[in-house]
């Protein structure tokens, strides 16, 4: 069945595979390989010196509680921003599809949010929560409630969360309204005959079925709020109040860049290489196994 | 025909302009200023090519004090670096301890025979960018220190009397509790937490924020802002977090906006939010001395500063040094100094600047804009007193916004809190230290 092209020669194949070779190598191999090199070094900022260390960054790194602690908050702010991004995205699509009037402009205007940028997207929800000027912090207030994340450590990771959730809950509406779409009408029809309401339909055929979408969308998704979402924090709390919002790759700029301290945010880089690479690997190790193709 | 000449006029026109404009010899001059500050900057930049022909000195903003630090870096590892390149105070010993990077200040002015004397400089600045022994290192450029400001239409609102003093913290401390009683929200806000309730406090009482002469004698400095003065201090400010008189309102200034807008009663930040408060603020507002804790000995010392500082870079030829050189020295006149002083709140920095400004009758005219020139220079700075110069320092402050914001969330006492400060600061000291050797 399947249908393979054979080439003679070494020549072609590799002048096909050279623009995918080199950019990766240039833009991922490289770097890559300079962030290994340069973690074994406490280098001063300038580049005039560098004091070979061995693994003593990455001692230093994990024998830092605040370090160790960033891995918790990683890992709850990237658990419910992936959460809150697809599940209203799902509900929304699900309610999308069966508009028969309209569907069109609903759908554009729920695509929006995504064209906004991430910095720009934490500095609208920022307004919205100022304690001084901000809408909604208002009407909490009027309300007896007493909004103010720049002291509050959960109110400021909800803010985060949704603020980094709210434009990516266009993305994956787009992929599950696409995924919808593409459900057979003569199962769903069916399962309506034998019986099965609406949301039985729903969760043991179209579920099921969208499970390839889901699973694409969880890899990306925790990619995105993994490395995507550093405008986000650095716009709304800069990772405070204490720590509170300092994810990972959020530190590594703010030791890198704010602190000057190349060798540990080089450290940093490889860390995260690895457990962004390990989560990559353990997903279509064992979620993949229960996607339904 | 014609077209034809008017082109080939216009052609070599073009080749020749550049060609003139070579003549001069450009200075690359890297400022993080933005705004109503960027414009004077470029004013002063103007003028000064305009006073000359032999030097061209271009200026580029790079982003916030952080990023044109960045910046500089980045560029001096390609080997683009600017001639001149503005660090904020919390740089410094980042930029000192760059040996091959920088070119000492008192050099290039030595080896241009430009006449440059450290002591027109007053004391609390000079002694921020100079060495032990009296080398001053980068040119001050714009300094401010934390004074109180005051809404004084809340305070009479709140039944304040108009003669009650805001000298001590302990009146502040009256005074809150009688703005709180009246029902107001916001009595009292700071800027600039660690700048302000931390370094000024230490330095204002005489007290080590870190040791070797708060890091001026050596790399090997730990951090010792965790003794009693400050422990109280912060500990007092925590206890009125709880009672709602001090509200936290962020790291940076973002605080100024509720003061500008009526909603704060006092307000901790620097002399140079005059510009802003002037400009924006719809009632009466006075600026009173940072006030100080009137049971300890020796205080008030003096305030120390905050600002930036102009870094002159290595690897340029030397043509482009006696440009810098030149610049730099029509950057310290008292003329320039003077205007830059009372157009944005900034210090003068040197004595002539404040003898032409008070000459001027500026501070008759504008009251209150001297206080934070007396303020730094009441007394001959201390060991304590004459600055902080810490590695690391720009994270070291992150560490301590860290733990306050424990102390006004009332998860922690400010020993705890200063404490642990401590402790992970100077494990940055010893990184910076290891990367310094």
């Amino acid at each position: 069945m399947e249908k393979r092209v054979t080439f003679k020669g070494w020549l072609l194949p590799m002048l096909l595979l050279a623009p995918q070779l080199i950019v990766s190598g240039v833009f991922f191999f490289y770097p890559a390989g300079e962030a290994v090199w340069q973690s074994l070094f406490i280098p001063d900022p300038f580049g005039l010196s560098m004091q070979y260390v061995g693994l003593g960054n990455f001692e230093y790194l994990f024998n830092d509680p605040y370090y160790r602690a960033s891995f918790v908050t990683t890992a709850v702010f990237s658990t419910l921003v992936t959460l809150v991004s697809m599940i209203p995205a799902l509900f929304l699509a699900v309610l999308a599809d069966r508009l028969v009037k309209g569907a069109g402009t609903y759908r554009t205007l729920l695509i929006w949010p995504y064209a906004v940028a991430p910095a720009v997207a934490g500095v609208l929800w920022l307004f919205m929560f100022n304690t001084r000027i901000g809408v909604v912090a208002f009407y909490l207030n009027q309300m007896g409630y007493d909004w103010n994340h720049v002291l509050n450590e959960h109110e400021a990771m909800g803010l985060v969360v949704v603020a980094s959730a709210w434009g990516r809950i266009s993305y994956n509406f787009l992929f599950y309204f696409a995924a919808l779409q593409a459900v057979p009408k003569s199962v769903i029809e069916a399962a309506a005959i034998d019986g099965a309401r609406f949301w039985r339909r729903f969760f043991t055929i179209v579920l099921p079925l969208l499970s390839p979408t889901t699973f694409f969308l969880l890899v990306v998704n925790i990619v995105y709020a993994f490395f995507e979402t550093f405008g986000v924090i650095h716009t709304i709390t800069s990772g405070g109040p204490q720590q509170a919002t300092t994810i990972l790759v959020y530190k590594v700029y703010a030791d890198g860049f704010v602190g000057q301290d190349l060798g540990s945010s080089a450290a940093q880089s490889v860390v995260l290489l690895v457990v962004v690479g390990f989560l990559t690997v353990l997903q279509f190790k064992f979620v993949e196994k229960r996607v339904h193709y | 025909m014609k077209n034809f000449a008017l082109g080939a006029a216009l052609a070599s026109a073009s080749l020749i302009a550049p060609f003139t404009a070579n003549a001069a010899t450009e200075i690359q001059f890297w400022h993080a200023f933005t705004g109503r500050l960027g414009e004077l900057v470029d004013q002063q930049v103007k003028d000064f090519n305009a006073s000359q022909d032999q030097y061209e000195v271009v200026a580029t903003n790079k982003g916030n004090y952080s990023e044109t630090l960045n910046a500089g870096i980045a560029a001096f590892r390609a080997g683009e670096q600017p001639d001149i390149l503005m660090v904020f105070e919390v740089g410094t010993a980042t930029m000192m301890a760059a040996k091959g990077a920088i070119k000492p200040v008192y050099q290039v002015m030595e080896d241009a025979g430009v006449d440059f004397n450290p002591d027109d400089y007053i004391g609390a600045v000079k002694g921020y960018y100079t060495t032990t022994d009296g080398k001053m290192l980068s040119l001050p450029f714009n300094s401010s220190t934390p004074v109180l400001w005051v809404n004084r239409d809340m305070l009479d609102e709140a039944g304040v009397a108009k003669d009650a003093p805001l000298t001590t913290w302990e009146d502040v401390g009256k005074v809150l509790d009688q703005l709180k009683a009246s029902g107001v929200d916001c009595p009292m806000t700071t800027a600039w937490q660690s700048w302000i309730q931390l370094e000024n406090l230490s330095a204002y009482h005489n007290v080590p924020f870190a040791s070797q002469e708060n890091g001026f004698a050596g790399l090997d400095a730990k951090l010792e802002f965790n003794g009693p003065v400050q422990v109280k201090h912060i500990q007092t400010l925590g206890d009125w977090a709880k009672k709602g008189e001090f509200i936290y309102k962020g790291r940076r200034n973002e605080g100024g906006a509720d003061f500008r807008a009526g909603t704060c009663a006092l307000f901790t930040e620097s002399s140079a939010g005059y510009a802003g408060i002037k400009s924006e603020a719809k009632f009466n507002f006075e600026v009173h001395p940072l006030p100080y804790w009137g049971d300890v000995d020796g205080a008030p010392q003096n305030t120390i500063i905050g600002g930036a500082s102009l870094w002159v870079m290595s690897g340029k030829d030397d043509s482009h040094y006696k440009g810098v050189a030149e610049f730099l020295s029509y950057l310290s006149s008292p003329e320039v100094q003077a205007k830059w002083h009372q157009d944005t709140g900034y210090l003068p920095i040197t004595k002539a600047a404040a003898d032409l400004t008070r000459e001027q009758g500026f501070y008759d005219a504008n009251p209150g804009t001297d206080v934070a020139v007396k303020q730094m220079t009441a007394n001959a700075p201390t060991e304590n007193s004459k600055g902080i110069r810490l590695g690391n320092f720009d994270q070291i402050r992150g560490i301590i916004d860290e733990e306050l914001e424990a102390v006004w969330a009332g998860d922690k006492t400010a020993q705890d809190a200063l404490d642990n400060a401590v402790e992970r600061g100077n494990q940055l000291l010893r990184r910076f230290e290891q990367a310094n050797r």
